[in-house]
């Protein structure tokens, strides 16, 4: 055999995914196969028999696939290793979204029986653990936020500003101010998800745009508060990465107009320890359990955003919250201090991730926590300083000043001097293992991509992430068409998405695939 | 099929620029030849083309269509491209003129050209939309010295690759916006004054950004949130019975006309009255007849949509919003409405006030809450342009 | 020291970053904060259990103060149920390729979206209909949405749903739909407990949006008047949406079977653990119209063609939702539940037709077997005269339904939850739920122990 050369100079990996081609489950199928037999019923219990279901009684049995267990297994073997997670690559270039280490141990504790089997109207006496955890959870989260209460429920950071939303619509309503008290303030730079909510609550929206240093512009928040202003909705530091120094004089700003002020803490992981909503003069603010506090984003969820509130707003929260008894040393479902007809989620919240965020917690304690805000700037402002130096890239807004967790960066200059824009390159990054994400829209920095390097990456990991974002902007500029057939190495190939945009030809099902299609994509007459 | 591109060019575009004079209309031009200006624009769109080249991916061929000579042939053998040429100029030889660019680009257009680029300025522009109105897809290519309509590329290159990702379908065929064809009066700009009128529409291609991923994708389309802004002004044009609206220029005002269910015009002011069933009162009025009909309105609303790239309130194609018409309505009684899309492509800049009275524009500034739908709105600067 | 969630935090690394990025010490990242708004004390949080083994120690010794369903025998339900759940599911939803992926695109991700399409896919065979969303939070959001949506295609602003439907997801529409939507609730039929139909035809009108039931309903009834009530919801020009219960799927009719136009609920029963009530997830299905898709507020995946003919994948419709459109969106969407929906595909998979099948009826002859017994005793009433599924609600005399619960507890048995506070006209009564794993044996230990508790 002849030996091939080691390159150990080479800084980016020889990266191939796992290609399976693997089929759609359905053309897996065959009949009569099993993938699970469950228990018989005895001879007893047999004869008590169906009960008279009239046209209830289904008459075609749903065209499941039919598969023995190892096949349905491999398959989804397969699947997953057409996927990537932040376990298998250096998951920087998802910004706003805090990709860091979620440790093992922690999805060990939370899979234990004593929390993943315990039914939500058990006797509080047998779920006295499950309360303990949650209650304590709570404790630590009011010293890091200053808040005085907290709801756990919200399924996600989405359903969490849901939740602010409500709770506003409640306060605002309670004092009879309905139709006085009818718009929101939010800025363009935070989380889609505030203004929708705030819409679904049947708020007015107005929306603060940027100065030249990328903060709110606090003179047009000046000319957008009024008596009508219900809250301000903001974040900060916003997706951007760059802190609103100004941030008191909003909260007063809208204060002084009677409105409420909550902080959407997404972006919290620049801040634990270090500054807190209670001293910025916030009235609600909440966290993400599966971003800041290490529980998995699971492809998209479960997560859990919790939610808190000074004291003033706990009637409004959702019931129940979780309380404690000193005396009786137990602790109970709260139904008596929130709100009597506020509910945003069945039960009591996500507590697979509230588990891993107390165990993260208590494994961190507070001195570690706040390393790990310290640590994750300082890997965000080693990657900022090395990206700026790269060519037809850059980051508008604050020049010369340091940025927080994250940093918005452009490739606009990248795209005038090459047609290459953001679009194409992050298919490129994954040639070489490496995901990047655009951000979210509108595209207020042009060709934007947000990196966010977290505490969990070693330089050694960060200096490879450079290595890969720099050899893609050089083939960019020297072999431009290597960067627009990308991705080359991944599971598939370039994909049609203008289908997706015409609801006559777009199949969100295989059953509606085979009602439009026959073969590939050939379509029936 | 393949596709065909089709390239024009001012060959004098540009050329008034270089000695100081403000673009190449009439006398202009005759004494830029005379300061000895050499043509600047062929080169231009040259490069705009060597970037389709480029750009454009080899399983995509396509035709290119060039005006004879001057018109773009020169360009495109410059970027070494054999065109086929198109004949629409009456007369060959000699300094050619705007029915030059009306005839080719007329047999561009019949010819079904995908995309039509011209290089050249506003005149060009003009020349073209009197040719092609809003029935071709057209792209400037920036040559001209009066670049006020936003109809033009950033630049020659990326005017080049717009058109290669068109080609490829990376820009896809539903994404084109109308967008202004300005021009200002170019003797009155000569000596001192801006006036700059509004001319017409002309189809662009609008590149999107295009990421099928989590959290981001194609923006919402131009149409859609045009629509969603009239949407918004129409609630306050409905709940005022005793206002008369004046409605100035553009597409996003005309869709507020729409959703009224009313009828008016594309480039003028139109004088609508408020209440759940509003009425058209006059259509394309000028200076004197807003005073006029102001005299009969004690409660009048002025509103406007920002016009062309620079995002100018009023000063660029509304004219007829005089400074005595702004002031008689007042700063109060001004109501902005764009697409949220409008303001974000002025990456931070300011709204822009020129009414050609300083004293009033510097009444003017300050921040406004511009409607973007109903209930939505986005509170933004307007400064002095 | 350093930590081991923190690679970074060896000092001498510090320095070298820091040298590079030329600056003195990470505190000069942080002089944009002004001072006020520093935070200068220290933490309210008990000190770190650093190594692992004093972490999985400590929390293992929470996890042990909780009585797990798996180690008695637990009549609960309403809403959150003890399905057996396959080790296949907890296998593939923790792989870490799933479990901690996020947000890439269909090329990096492409397995995320084949996996969520094909749940789609299953889901869509499980109910008869075309459209299947990327899953909600839970049920309760899934048919606060489908109300929405039903008020836009419709137009109109009202929407009634059955009196005795389950409390907390009455909160939850209520809660969403409000200000916007006004609530109506249907009474029920006093001996069944299904919908009354007279009351559903008096409160019926054209501004009415939309009927809203729950099949099997919340107190466990199998509401066989679908048709009537699709019927009596279509002719006033309002959309029937039915809040179905998957894992009944395989032996009852799906509500498109009836003439639901939306079809929600929750796939907490797909092979998801009860995890205290935060394992959920909610799906919406429709017909494959434009008018219903272009309604929903999440995502959906459509396949796609690819240049090398494999299957592709991609975002059906982006601009639907808030991620594109922010405030103009409809409704919002976020993080939610997809690897519950990674889940319940590899759970449907793993069921198969015959496995659904044997499902349902398992539970339904088990929900009989011991609803008769529990009828024999005396003072002991089965509280509806309509078929039920896994749940059936129970009246007790003598006894108050707590001090029952209390005394079955300590002979380790969870009993029904109790409906009083809720239910005040059903009177001292309990929802008692059955599932597949159930024996004879475990039906009967609780016959005896309420036989003696009774006569006690």
């Amino acid at each position: 055999m002849k030996m091939g050369k080691r390159d150990f100079n080479k800084k980016y990996r020889n990266y191939h995914q796992a290609r399976w081609d693997e089929p759609i489950i359905f053309e897996l199928t065959q009949p009569g196969e099993r993938g699970i037999l469950l228990p018989e019923a005895e001879p007893e219990v047999e004869a008590a028999g169906l009960p008279e279901l009239g046209a209830m009684v289904r008459k075609n049995a749903p065209k499941l696939p039919e598969m023995s267990q190892m096949r349905v297994l491999k398959h989804y073997m397969h699947l997953s290793q057409e996927n990537i997670g932040a376990d298998e690559t250096v998951d920087i270039g998802q910004g706003t979204c805090t990709m860091k280490y979620n440790p093992k141990i922690n999805d060990r504790m939370a899979g234990l029986p004593g929390f993943a089997d315990i039914h939500p109207r058990q006797s509080e006496s047998t779920v006295q653990g499950a309360l303990e955890l949650m209650y304590q959870t709570e404790q630590m989260l009011k010293s890091i936020s200053g808040m005085d209460r907290f709801c756990m429920h919200p399924g996600g950071g989405a359903q969490a500003v849901l939740t602010i939303a409500t709770v506003v619509r409640d306060w605002v309503d309670a004092q009879g101010l309905t139709d006085k008290k009818d718009e929101i303030i939010t800025t363009i730079f935070s989380h889609p998800a505030n203004p929708a909510c705030a819409a679904v609550k049947g708020f007015k929206l107005i929306t603060i745009y940027p100065d030249k240093n990328g903060r709110p512009d606090l003179e047009a928040m000046k000319a957008a508060v009024n008596e009508r202003t219900a809250a301000v909705f903001i974040t900060n530091p916003e997706d951007i990465g760059i802190y609103n120094s100004d941030i008191k004089e909003f909260t007063k700003l809208v204060h002084d107009a009677g409105g409420l002020c909550s902080y959407d803490q997404a972006n919290a992981n620049a801040l634990l320890g270090i500054t807190r909503a209670r001293e910025a003069d916030f009235d609600l603010c909440f966290f993400n359990i599966h971003k800041t506090f290490a529980s998995p984003h699971g492809c998209g969820g479960p997560g859990c955003g919790v939610m808190g509130v000074r004291e003033h707003l706990v009637k409004y929260l959702p019931a129940p919250l979780v309380g404690y008894d000193e005396k009786k040393d137990r602790y109970f479902l709260d139904y008596d201090s929130p709100s009597k007809t506020t509910r945003i989620k069945d039960f009591y919240g996500v507590l697979p991730a509230i588990v891993r965020g107390y165990s993260w917690m208590r494994n961190l304690g507070p001195d570690w926590l706040r390393e790990v805000s310290r640590v994750a700037v300082l890997n965000n402002n080693y990657v900022f300083k090395k990206i700026m130096a790269m060519r037809g890239v850059g980051a508008p807004y604050a020049e010369g000043e340091f940025r927080m967790e994250q940093v918005r960066y452009s490739l606009q200059k990248l795209k005038e001097e090459t047609g290459i824009g953001v679009a194409e390159f992050i298919n490129r990054m994954f040639d070489y293992g490496m995901h990047l994400w655009s951000s979210h829209e509108p595209w207020i920095v042009p060709e934007p991509f947000t990196v966010e390097p977290t505490e969990s990456y070693s330089k050694a990991e960060l200096d490879e992430y450079l290595a890969v974002l720099e050899k893609v902007i050089d083939e960019c500029y020297k072999t431009p068409d290597v960067v627009r057939h990308a991705p080359e190495r991944a599971a598939i190939h370039h994909t049609d998405h203008d289908i997706q945009d015409d609801l006559k030809r777009a199949a969100i099902t295989w059953r509606a695939y085979n009602k439009k299609y026959t073969g590939y994509f050939e379509p029936k007459a | 099929m393949a596709e065909s591109i089709g390239i024009i060019v001012n060959p004098i575009a540009g050329m008034g620029g270089r000695v100081g004079l403000k673009g190449t209309d009439g006398d202009a031009l005759r004494l830029a030849v005379e300061r000895g200006v050499a043509p600047r624009s062929t080169a231009r769109a040259a490069e705009s083309l060597r970037a389709l080249c480029e750009l454009a991916t080899a399983d995509v061929p396509f035709t290119l269509y060039a005006g004879r000579g001057p018109l773009g042939e020169d360009a495109a053998r410059d970027a070494g491209i054999d065109p086929v040429v198109v004949d629409g100029a009456t007369r060959l030889g000699g300094p050619t003129t705007a029915d030059d660019t009306v005839a080719v680009a007329r047999a561009m257009k019949e010819r079904g050209v995908r995309l039509l680029l011209f290089a050249g300025g506003d005149g060009t522009a003009r020349d073209v939309c009197r040719a092609v109105g809003e029935d071709c897809l057209a792209l400037g290519i920036p040559a001209g010295v009066k670049i006020h309509s936003a109809v033009y590329a950033s630049s020659p290159k990326a005017a080049g690759r717009v058109a290669a990702d068109l080609l490829s379908g990376r820009i896809p065929r539903s994404a084109e916006k109308l967008a202004e064809v300005m021009d200002i009066d170019e003797d009155a700009y000569r000596s001192g004054r801006l006036n700059a009128r509004l001319y017409g529409y002309l189809c662009v291609p609008y590149e999107r950004g295009r990421v099928q991923n989590l959290k981001s994708g194609s923006a919402a389309s131009d149409a859609a949130s045009q629509a969603e802004a009239a949407q918004g002004a129409a609630v306050l044009v409905e709940s005022e019975p005793d206002t008369l609206f004046l409605v100035g220029a553009g597409t996003t005002t005309r869709a507020l006309l729409a959703a009224l269910g009313i009828e008016g015009t594309l480039l003028g002011v139109d004088a609508v009255q408020g209440g759940t069933h509003p009425q058209i009162l006059a259509t394309d009025m000028g200076e004197r007849e807003i005073l006029t009909i102001l005299d009969g309105h004690p409660t009048a609303k002025i509103v406007v949509t920002p016009i062309g790239g620079q995002g100018f309130v009023f000063g660029r194609g509304n004219q007829q919003f005089s400074p005595e018409v702004i002031r008689r309505v007042g700063r109060e009684n001004i109501a902005l409405l764009a697409s949220p899309a409008k303001i974000t492509a002025l990456r931070g800049a300011p709204l822009l006030v020129d009414t050609g009275d300083e004293s009033l524009d510097a009444a003017l500034e300050g921040y406004y809450r511009i409607i973007t739908g109903p209930g939505r709105s986005i509170v933004y600067g307007v400064k002095q342009g | 020291m350093t930590h081991p969630y923190i690679p970074n935090s060896v000092p001498k690394i510090q320095e070298e970053m820091l040298r590079e990025i030329g600056a003195k010490s990470i505190d000069e990242f942080f002089k944009c904060i002004p001072d006020d708004l520093q935070f200068k004390g220290r933490l309210a949080i008990p000190e770190p259990l650093l190594s692992e083994a004093a972490l999985k120690r400590h929390v293992e010794g929470m996890a042990d103060k909780n009585t797990p369903a798996t180690r008695v025998v637990s009549f609960l339900g309403g809403g959150c149920w003890n399905h057996y759940v396959p080790a296949s599911c907890d296998e593939i939803n923790g792989r870490s390729e799933f479990l901690t992926a996020y947000a890439g695109d269909p090329y990096e991700d492409h397995g995320r979206f084949q996996a969520l399409f094909e749940y789609a896919s299953m889901m869509a065979e499980l109910l008869e209909m075309d459209v299947v969303n990327i899953p909600t939070y839970d049920g309760a959001q899934a048919a606060g949405t489908a109300l929405r949506m039903a008020c836009r295609i419709t137009e109109r602003s009202r929407v009634l749903v059955p009196a005795l439907m389950s409390p907390d997801r009455l909160k939850v529409i209520r809660t969403y739909l409000h200000p916007q939507i006004e609530v109506e609730t249907i009474a029920a039929d006093k001996e069944n407990l299904t919908l009354d139909l007279a009351d559903l035809k008096a409160k019926l009108n054209d501004k009415t949006a939309a009927v809203f039931i729950e099949n099997p309903a919340f107190l466990g009834v199998i509401e066989t008047q679908g048709e009537k009530i699709s019927k009596l919801a279509h002719d006033a020009g309002a959309l029937f949406v039915v809040w179905a219960d998957p894992s009944s799927l395989g032996a009852l009719t799906p509500p498109s079977g009836y003439g639901a136009d939306i079809a929600c609920g929750d796939i907490q029963p797909l092979g998801i653990h009860m995890h205290f009530g935060g394992g959920r997830g909610g799906y919406i299905a429709s017909r494959d119209e434009a008018k219903y898709i272009e309604e929903y507020p999440s995502r959906l995946f459509g396949i796609s063609p690819t240049t090398h003919g494999e299957w592709g994948f991609g975002d059906v419709a982006w601009e639907r939702t808030s991620f594109a459109k922010r405030e103009d969106a409809k409704e919002f969407v976020g993080t939610a539940a997809a690897l519950w929906g990674i889940t319940a595909g590899v759970y449907l998979a793993t069921m198969g037709p015959q496995g659904m099948a044997d499902l349902g009826n398992g539970i339904m002859k088990r929900a009989r077997y011991l609803a008769n017994a529990l009828g024999k005793i005396k003072g002991v009433r089965v509280a509806t005269n309509a078929p039920f599924f896994k749940e059936f609600p129970v009246t007790f005399e003598g006894k108050k339904v707590a001090e029952i619960n209390e005394a079955l507890l300590s002979r380790g048995i969870h009993g029904g939850h109790d409906l009083t506070p809720d239910y005040p006209n059903l009177k001292n009564s309990a929802l008692y739920c059955v599932n597949e794993t159930m024996t004879k044996a475990d039906m009967d230990a609780l016959v005896s122990a309420l036989s003696e508790i009774l006569k006690g």
